[in-house]
Parts: structure tokens; sequence; C-alpha cells
């Protein structure tokens, strides 16, 4: 028996897996280069929103523009977020860096209930419901979609084709070595930070077509964005994005089958049983 | 002057703190003290050996939703149902604890894993609205007279405050066994290196799973008296990462480390929270978590042994007051 609308809900499972996989991209590169987590990232994607909101809406800026300064406002945030937040502690148990980005979770989310309060906010275009036989899917997905690949693609190209990508990657692997061959960790931190505040705000361009923003918006989707990086093995960009797709299956046909929410939760049982199974990633040799 | 008669001291001195006549609002904020000081430190009894968990809201989740389910709906009494939900999250921290401690899934992927395990909680109470009331809540049934021992409710606030002060009392005396025990220092070796503590002997699976499992059954107690006292339970006030990541701030804060730590972590938050309150009133949210955020990047930054810690490392400095004048080796 043919199901229409299982099929619907696989391949907005699809679409959702390119939203995840653009989502777990910068956290992903931050993870493997710096080796920390940045608990916070998805708040990095609601100032993202907020930002585009309020530039388009109330300043009247043009999309395009609105999306390239909110792009640029959210990699200075990762810079000023490692300058000022991960380096005082780079030298401290690793557990450390991990909650003190806890605690700019906190700030983030609680400043913008302060700032903008907890009305959820659309930035009003209507984007178009792609109907193909008789199944729909939503633009904004599909777009977002398309860009997840392109970025892969671009980060990829960015990291093997160039010095700066090259001395990125090598860093990653050994941490101690490089300073020896004339990299200066610092600045690749720095530059790692930036891009992956950039990828954030990537993301939250693309958000803001689908979704409301509102403060708590982190929360929702923060979690399983760091159920992909782990899955996929942290820094394993390939494993992240594979991962994300396999998610947002669980998410898309778990939510289909059942409520949104048992998607969720089978997913991160999923997530919690892979950890023993594969507990380096799903790559991992 | 002996700690333990301090000890003795402190405790009296807080028995007889409801025959003060202090109004109702001051008796709720030492109940609540009380209450998030015995959560705090069943979160301490574990993250001090560095195993940081992010989801300890899954536990209190449990002790709230389970001990208040069993009551609504079978009129099971908490006397029974807190040790059902007690045992629930020691089979669930099994479940978690096992592979993870087998696997030597520590750090960030310890963390992670259990900031996954308080999602499913949370999503899992959601996801059961028809019968938990999913993000609207569930008020614990009232007795009708307002006060039964049976029911564990107690309409006069300061029977409900010795309640809540023998539960954080016995807090810090399973704080104090496990300082003293042997757990204790399989568990620091184990923390440094657990190649090392194993090959002196320590079973570092077992090790862990047991502080896990006293720290989940502690926590859920925590979380089935906090139903008990407010009479009211809401999926993001006992599970999630929200509350797991408060739990997390008021330790840092206080002290990771010290006995009364955890406590004096849940002093400062709630004065901190009260004050912007009564300053600022009802109507500017998120000043009171803006203030948290700030604090727990700059404790982690400048003060990562909390205020309890520093208090004691400036103490004994002071004991000892010149300590570069050691012979040089």
């Amino acid at each position: 028996m043919f199901d229409s609308f299982l099929l619907e809900s696989i391949i907005n499972g699809l679409l959702l897996g390119g939203v995840l996989a653009l989502l777990a991209l910068g956290l992903n590169l931050v993870f493997g280069v710096i080796d920390v987590v940045w608990i916070c990232y998805a708040e990095l994607v609601m100032v993202g929103m907020y930002a585009i909101f309020f530039l388009y809406v109330y300043y009247e800026v043009p999309l395009p523009g609105a999306i390239t300064a909110a792009v640029l406002g959210v990699a200075l945030l990762g810079v000023i977020l490692h300058r000022f937040v991960i380096e005082p502690v780079l030298g401290t148990a690793p557990i450390n860096q991990l909650l003190v980005t806890g605690g700019v979770l906190f700030f983030l989310q609680a400043a913008a209930t302060l700032a903008f309060g907890i009305e959820f906010r659309n930035i009003g275009i209507r984007m178009p419901v792609v109907e193909f036989g008789d199944m729909f899917f939503s633009f904004a997905r599909i777009l977002a979609f398309a860009t997840a690949l392109v970025g892969v693609l671009l980060l990829w190209l960015f990291l093997t084709r160039t010095y700066l990508g090259t001395a990125i990657r090598a860093i990653s692997q050994d941490r101690e070595i490089m300073p020896l061959m004339g990299v200066d960790p610092r600045r690749i931190y720095l530059i790692t930070s930036a891009i992956g505040g950039g990828m954030a705000g990537v993301a939250a361009s693309l958000l803001v077509l689908q979704y409301d923003v509102h403060p708590a918006i982190g929360l929702s989707f923060g979690p399983i964005t760091f159920m992909v990086c782990v899955m996929g093995g942290l820094g394993n960009m390939l494993g992240g994005f594979v991962a994300a797709f396999i998610f947002a299956q669980f998410i898309s046909v778990g939510g289909y089958l059942f409520q949104i929410e048992w998607g969720y939760v089978i997913a991160f049982c999923f997530f919690i049983a892979m950890m023993f199974i594969r507990p380096k990633g799903l790559f991992s040799r | 002057m002996d700690t333990r008669i301090w000890g003795g001291i402190g405790i009296a001195a807080l028995a007889v703190v409801p025959l003060l006549g202090l109004g109702n609002y001051h008796l709720h904020l030492l109940i609540t003290v009380l209450i998030w000081g015995f959560v705090y430190t069943s979160w301490s009894i574990m993250g001090r050996f560095g195993m940081v968990s992010l989801g300890h809201g899954a536990f209190l989740g449990v002790g709230a939703y389970v001990a208040t389910m069993l009551w609504n709906t079978m009129g099971l009494t908490p006397w029974v149902s807190i040790p059902v939900a007690m045992l629930v999250s020691m089979a669930m921290a099994l479940l978690v604890g096992y592979p993870c401690f087998r696997f030597r899934i520590v750090g960030h992927y310890f963390a992670l894993v259990t900031l996954a395990l308080g999602e499913v909680v949370r999503l899992t109470i959601v996801g059961l609205r028809d019968q938990t009331g999913g993000s609207l809540g569930m008020t614990v049934t009232g007795v009708p007279e307002g006060t039964s021992f049976l029911a564990l409710q107690f309409g006069d606030r300061a029977t409900f405050f010795y309640v809540a002060l023998l539960v954080w009392l016995g807090g810090l005396v399973i704080w104090r066994l496990v300082d003293r025990s042997m757990l204790r220092y399989a568990l620091e070796a184990s923390s440094e290196d657990e190649d090392a503590a194993a090959s002196v002997g320590v079973n570092v699976t077992r090790a862990k799973l047991m502080i896990l499992m006293i720290s989940a059954a502690m926590t859920t107690l925590g979380g089935a008296l906090y139903a008990q006292y407010q009479m009211y339970i809401n999926p993001e006030t006992v599970s999630g990462i929200a509350i797991s990541l408060q739990i997390v701030f008021a330790v840092i804060a206080g002290g990771l480390f010290t006995q009364l730590g955890p406590t004096v972590g849940a002093v400062f938050t709630l004065l901190l929270a009260e004050t912007l309150r009564v300053t600022f009133g009802h109507d500017i949210h998120g000043l009171d978590g803006t203030i948290y955020g700030l604090l727990l990047v700059l404790f982690i930054i400048y003060m990562p042994k909390g205020i309890t810690g520093s208090i004691m490392a400036g103490l004994s400095k002071r004991r000892r007051p010149n300590p570069a004048a050691a012979p040089a080796e």
C-alpha cells in the first residue's frame, strides 16, 4: 500500500535534515578545532534571528542586507565569545569550557527576554509551498536544504584548498606541534570562532524564514544540534552531515506516526543507544 | 573549636527558627533554600568527581511526576510512591550509567549523554499530556483538611520546615559519609586517570555507578519534596536543560568541593532572585537570568572554587601565614 503521507514525512525529514546539518556545521567546526562545546550555540542562532527580524521589520533593511549584517554580527559575537569567555579557561579542566558557555546560554536567553519580551515574532514573509503530486513541502526548507549542501561544500573547499584551512585542519590534529611549525594557534582559534559564528548566522537566516523567533527557541533545537554533532563524531563534518539526516528521519517519521514529542524522544533514545555502540561517532575507525 | 560542636550549634539554631514567629514569607524562603540546597548537594556529590551531569532534571522530574501521579490517580501515599520513584530513577541511572562508564564516556560526552536523558524525560512528560497535563503542568491533589501525615502534606509551613530540614541534614550526612569513604578515593583517582586507578585495583565502573545512583536517588527525593511543597509541577520547572543548568550554576557559585557549598549556592541564588524581584518588581522578566548567566561566567573564570571554596582557601592561607618561608628544595 502506498502511503503518500508517510512519503511526505520522509521527504520532509530529509529537508529537516538539511536544517540540522546546517546548524551542526558551525558547532562541529568549533568542536573539532578548538575542542570546546559551545553549549550556547543555538542561542547565537537566536541572536542572529532577532537581528534579522529587527533589521528587516523595524529598520526596513532589505532582506539580503539584513542577513549579511546578521551573519557578520554573529561572527563577531563568536570572536567575542572566544576571546573573553573561552580563552581565560582554555588551560583549565575541559568541563569548565562547557560550563562557561552554559553561563553564556543563560545570559543570552535571559537578556533576550529582558530586551524583547517573551512574545513570538514572525518576520512576516510568506514562503510559497511547493506542491508535488498530493504532497506539500515548505519552500523555506528546500532553501535550507540547498544552503546546507552548498555550505558543506564551501567549508570543505576552504578547509582543503586554502592555506588557512590547512592550518585549521592541522591544528585540530595536533595542538602541540603546530605552534612549532609557525602557526599561531590563538589566531587560528579566533578565525575558527568567527567562521563558527558566521555559520550560526547563516543557519539563523534560514530558520527565521520558517519559525517564529522567541527567547527560548535555542532550547528547542539546541540539544538536538549537540546530539547530531556527537553522533557524527565531534569535528567530523561528514559524520555530522549523515547524522543530521538520520535524526531528522526519526523526528519527522516518528512525529508522523505518533506525536512530535515522541519523535524527539525516539531520536534522543537512539542517540543514547548509539553512544554505547559507537562512542566516537558513526564513522570512527 | 571542633567542627562537630559548631555543627550542633548550627542545627539547634536552625531548629528553633520556626519558633521565632517568622512570617510565612521568610519561612517559605527558608524551606526553598533547604529543598534546593538538598537537590544541589545531591548533584555535587557526583559533580565533585568530575562527573558533570547536565541531566539531573531527569531525576528531579521523575521524583516530582511519579510521586504526584501515583498519589493523584491511585491515592498511593508518598511514603510508598517516593521510594518507587527513587527506584525508577536508580534503574534509569543504571541503564544509562552502566554503558557510559563501561565504555569510558567522560567529560563532554558524559555531559551530553545526560543532557539527552534530561530531554527524554522532559519530552516524555510533555508527550504524555493526557496523563500529566503536558506543558500546563499538574496540581497535587490536596487533602481536604490541608494537613495529613500520610499524604505528606502540611498546611502549616513550620511543620514542612522540619521535614525539609531533616531531608537536607540527611543530604549533608550522606555527603560526609561519601567524603570519608573509600569510594571517595576511588573516584578521585578515577577522575584523575582511569587507567592508573584501574591498575591499582579500583573498579572504576562500579565506583562511578554507585555514586551516580546515590546522586540520582537523592535528586529524586528532592524533586518529590519540591512537588509536595509547591503542590504544582510543570515539566519546564522540574526537568529539561534549564533546570539542569540552574543546578550546575548554583553549585559552582556556592562551591563544588565543600559540604555546605551547594547550600550556600541555594542561598545565594535565592537571595539574588528575591532582591531583584523586590527591587524591580515582577514585570521585568529575564533580569535574574541575565545576572545569573553573567555571574556563572565570572565565577568559572575567576572563582572556580565558588564562594565557600574561596573562603576556605583564604582561611587556610591566613592560618599558615608565611608559606614562602618553607625551605626551598
